[in-house]
């Protein structure tokens, strides 16, 4: 709850630096503020408790969700000082807005109400909608923006009218009350109506198959510190909350009607399939590296779908995919920054030659593609095991084999970058080292690793 | 005491050699390996003398992972096959200049670390780490330093990754699998299951994906010879003479005594795929007109054969497969080299514009000719020992086995000494070949020497390996 009122604060302050005009301080401040934040929040782990009539419900998992929300936005806020330098008077918004962003998604993790989880939905969007239509001289970028709102608009009223079967059928937007009324009366039909809805409106924000039509074009068009943005931070919060929707509902075991629990089964088990393969497949041909790891988002948002199935006990798992996962592309995401940067677009031939230009760079891109492709030592292979472990423990094998099947697949578009980088002949050098970008590759990258040597820091915090 | 400080000195050495800089790189990169190779022998010694040097430790609590080295003897024969040809490895390319060469000899040093964590690894999920992290540094050694068209080289180069990656990951599923049924990766937890015969065949399947690519057996075998052309000889080097006999090793290792009721079942099936390499491979190999390209497919069919013995589940089997693991490292090590050292002169590998180079060169002439002689077989030489036994334990399972195996050195004999005749007899060449510089003499002259003492005195080696065979073989026929 604290986390939440701080992360508030400092936006607002964030805001304030512009009419005191302190743009110059207002990155390194906000990375101070949101490590005060971050302690704060350790500070509070393990504490439980529930606030405002049960609208908060603070749990291990909101807590330990929020910490990696945290750091990944710490990370993004490094990166927009580089990213702003020709937009100084715009920057306080821009920092305003994601700080905003992080006060959405730490309230969607940690909603004990439906109203709240619809509040938190509406911060994140609203703010992803603005940012992705934040290069406003740009075509691309306002048709971005456009797309990314009027799509997500239709996924925010289906979410809504969900809530509203949810409320008609069971009488209350609390989660705990919605829970046990779930379990002892007879289920009117609207539950399990209500419940498919909010569910498809979460895949939309998560950019599932056949739900993710916008995450290209937007990804493509969006600034790149957006789709930065969007495909670590906002997809791993969608994810999150998605998770915490169907375990707090208790959905699987309230669905004591046999089929329906089947039913439900059967659909997370398509749409992560479908998410996987399309993603994959797409990404086959993908010239730009901004579409092609889109395309690569929607192909891991189905592996994470795959805790779904045993959403008893695999918190944990989730929570080590999602950070592993958010790392790599954290990492991946500063090298695209600084190679595109006065590039008018994001194609792979910007990155030819970068093994021989900038090797520390190429490596650090390199190490985080080899994790999202899940090679060992990276953290992303032990994701992708454990997440595997979990889900043939549950019985899915047939779901195993084509994830595995899924993970040759996508060694084919990751080395397509590895191979532009290390044996085409460079076509320009740049220059100069800016230390934030260098700062957070370096560091995202060393975490990644690190939560592969030492797996369990992470798998056991929620146990 | 324990092994682990062999991968201690590897992985310093890595990084040690990527800070030196290019200029030093090669010499810190030999020094570490003899370094590894130094401490091996200590061990060795300690092993002999009964000491434990192996090693047990938690790493991750759920699922159950450990970071477990166990050193028996099939593992330290490997760990020495591995130390042993890494300095040659390395000394071998001093004639070379490398860009950036404090990558690529950083990359060696990786590699080889990766293989020995890959032989001595004891839990299925380090040794699963280890085999994957492998394919990284040969993947970038065979990309960046390689030769030939770029645009060739890089498919080649691809394929082979995520041809490896694709039968490997099956492996992985397989011990997820197993995992859920044992409760733990630990490799004697495994030996204890009891499978049932389906499942044994679903996991036998899975494993031989990953190894059959490897090794590799017919008919995964495609990726090999581009590979082994377009790179650079120390990248074939490491992978003729020391990653292939991951795959083996591991055959014996993981495969046969998880899944032995798969293994008896369907066990002509396999030694007759291996057998199929070895006829495949020396046809192929008559007809090949690059010299690299030669040697790369008969490999394949000396492997070819190595597996057939693996399958055969009986000891002289196993001796004899592992016996001949070790020859076949060094000999191809050696044959690649002697490749080497004619391209550094001639700066082509086409045999046809090769040849009389015995006239210039006497000494290179001799080596090389016993290195040939060496790799068909030919009594008093290691891969007599190995091959042979092989073929015995082959004709026990059935004659014909061993017949149509034996061909592999008719034939071997056929296009080597073929190859001998147009590289190094003939009219004199226009071009001139120097003779053998110390520096290349001294690795040939090591291998030769290792060649021809374990041909006379095998024993040391199969006292080593034979007790740990003898205790896989148990775990084999426990029901």
């Amino acid at each position: 709850m604290n986390t939440l009122i701080a992360i508030t604060g400092l936006g607002i302050f964030c805001l304030l630096f512009e009419i005191l005009n302190l743009r110059k301080a207002i990155v390194p401040f906000t990375i101070v503020g949101l490590l005060g934040v971050l302690a704060l929040n350790f500070y509070e782990f393990g504490s439980t408790g529930s606030y405002y009539n049960n609208m908060i419900e603070v749990s291990k998992f909101s807590t330990a969700f929020s910490s990696l929300f945290i750091v990944l936005t710490i990370f993004l806020v490094a990166l927009s000082h580089n990213f702003y330098e020709n937009h100084q008077t715009k920057i306080s918004d821009f920092i305003a807005i994601k700080v905003f962003l992080l006060a959405g998604g730490v309230a969607m993790v940690s909603f004990g109400n439906l109203a709240m989880f619809f509040l938190g939905i509406e911060i994140l969007s609203i703010a992803l909608y603005i940012l992705a239509a934040s290069d406003r001289l740009n075509l691309k970028s306002n048709e971005a923006g456009m797309k990314y709102f009027l799509m997500g608009s239709f996924a925010s009223g289906i979410i809504l009218f969900g809530i509203c079967l949810i409320y008609g059928a069971m009488g209350s937007f609390d989660v705990v009350e919605i829970h046990e009324s779930s379990l002892s009366a007879e289920l009117p039909i609207w539950f399990p109506i209500g419940m498919v809805l909010v569910v498809i409106g979460m895949l939309f924000k998560v950019a599932a198959v056949p739900f993710h039509f916008w995450a290209p074009d937007v990804y493509e068009g969006s600034p790149a510190l957006t789709t930065a943005l969007m495909s670590t931070l906002a997809k791993v919060i969608a994810i999150a909350t998605l998770y915490k929707l169907v375990s707090a509902l208790n959905l699987i075991p309230s669905l004591e009607n046999q089929d329906l629990l089947g039913t439900f089964e059967i659909i997370v088990v398509i749409v992560s399939m479908a998410s996987m393969t399309v993603g994959n497949i797409m990404a086959l041909r993908q010239v730009n590296v901004k579409r092609m790891l889109a395309f690569s988002g929607i192909s891991h948002a189905g592996f994470m779908l795959m805790t779904l199935l045993s959403v008893a006990t695999s918190a944990g798992v989730l929570l080590y995919y999602t950070a592993a996962y958010a790392l790599a592309g954290i990492a991946a995401f500063s090298v695209i920054l600084y190679v595109c940067k006065n590039q008018d677009n994001e194609d792979i031939t910007n990155f030819h030659g970068l093994g021989k230009t900038n090797p520390l760079l190429a490596a650090i891109l390199t190490g985080s593609l080899l994790s999202m492709a899940g090679i060992p030592i990276f953290s992303g292979f032990f994701a992708k095991l454990f997440l595997f472990n979990q889900t043939i423990q549950g019985g899915y094998i047939a779901l195993v084999i084509v994830a595995v099947i899924n993970s040759i697949i996508s060694v084919g578009y990751y080395f397509k970058l590895i191979l532009a980088m290390y044996s085409k002949e460079p076509n320009e050098v740049r220059t100069g080292k800016p230390f934030l970008i260098y700062a957070v590759a370096i560091i995202s990258i060393v975490l990644n690793i690190a939560l592969g040597l030492f797996p369990s820091l992470v798998l056991d915090l929620l146990k | 005491m324990n092994v682990s400080l062999i991968l201690i000195i590897l992985l310093i050495g890595a990084f040690a050699t990527y800070f030196v800089g290019d200029k030093l790189a090669s010499k810190v990169a030999l020094f570490f390996s003899l370094a590894a190779l130094g401490c091996s022998l200590v061990l060795l010694s300690h092993f002999n003398a009964g000491e434990n040097i192996s090693l047990i430790n938690a790493w991750i609590t759920q699922p159950k992972i450990s970071f477990a080295l166990n050193a028996d003897g099939l593992a330290i024969a490997m760990l020495l096959l591995t130390v042993a040809l890494t300095p040659i490895i390395i000394f071998s390319s001093f004639g070379n200049e490398y860009k950036n060469a404090k990558g690529f000899y950083a990359l060696i040093l990786f590699m080889a670390f990766a293989m020995t964590g890959t032989f001595l690894a004891a839990d299925g999920l380090l040794y699963y780490i280890f085999w994957e992290l492998s394919l990284i540094p040969i993947y970038f050694i065979a990309l960046i330093w390689g030769n030939g068209d770029a645009e060739e080289r890089r498919k080649a180069v691809v394929k082979f990754f995520i041809y490896t990656l694709a039968g490997s990951l099956f492996m992985l599923v397989a011990f997820i699998y197993l995992y859920q049924k044992a409760g733990s990766f630990l490799i004697e937890d495994l030996y204890k299951l009891n499978l049932s015969p389906t499942e044994q065949l679903w996991i036998f399947l899975a494993f031989f994906l990953a190894y059959a690519i490897k090794i590799p057996i017919i008919p995964f075998h495609t990726w090999q010879a581009n590979v082994y052309q377009k790179a650079p000889t120390v990248g074939t080097m490491l992978l003729s003479g020391i990653m292939l006999k991951m795959g083996l090793y591991s055959v014996i290792r993981w495969q046969l005594p998880i899944a032995p009721l798969a293994a008896k079942e369907y066990m002509n099936i396999f030694i007759a795929l291996g057998i199929a390499g070895v006829i495949y491979g020396s046809i192929v190999a008559l007809r090949q007109k690059d010299l690299k390209k030669l040697l790369a497919y008969s490999s394949l069919a000396h492997v070819g054969l190595i597996a057939a013995g693996t399958y055969t589940l009986t000891l002289d089997g196993l001796r004899g497969a592992v016996l001949q693991m070790i020859a076949h490292g060094f000999v191809v090590v050696g044959l690649f080299y002697a490749a080497e050292i004619i391209f550094r002169r001639f700066e082509t590998r086409k045999i046809s514009e090769l040849g009389g180079i015995r006239i210039q060169s006497p000494k290179f002439t001799s080596m090389f000719l016993i290195l040939v002689l060496a790799s068909v077989a030919l009594p008093s030489t290691f891969n007599f020992v190995g091959e042979f036994t092989v073929l015995y334990s082959l004709s026990q399972i059935n004659v014909w086995f061993a017949v149509l195996g034996g061909t592999t050195i008719i034939l071997g004999a056929y296009y080597m000494l073929k190859m001998f005749q147009n590289v190094m007899l003939g009219d004199a060449n226009s071009k001139t070949f120097a003779d053998v510089s110390v520096n290349e003499g001294i690795s040939l002259v090591v291998i030769i020497a290792v060649l021809i003492f374990f041909g006379f005195y095998p024993k040391p080696i199969t006292d080593l390996i034979t007790p740990s065979l003898e205790t896989i073989l148990n775990v084999i026929n426990k029901n």
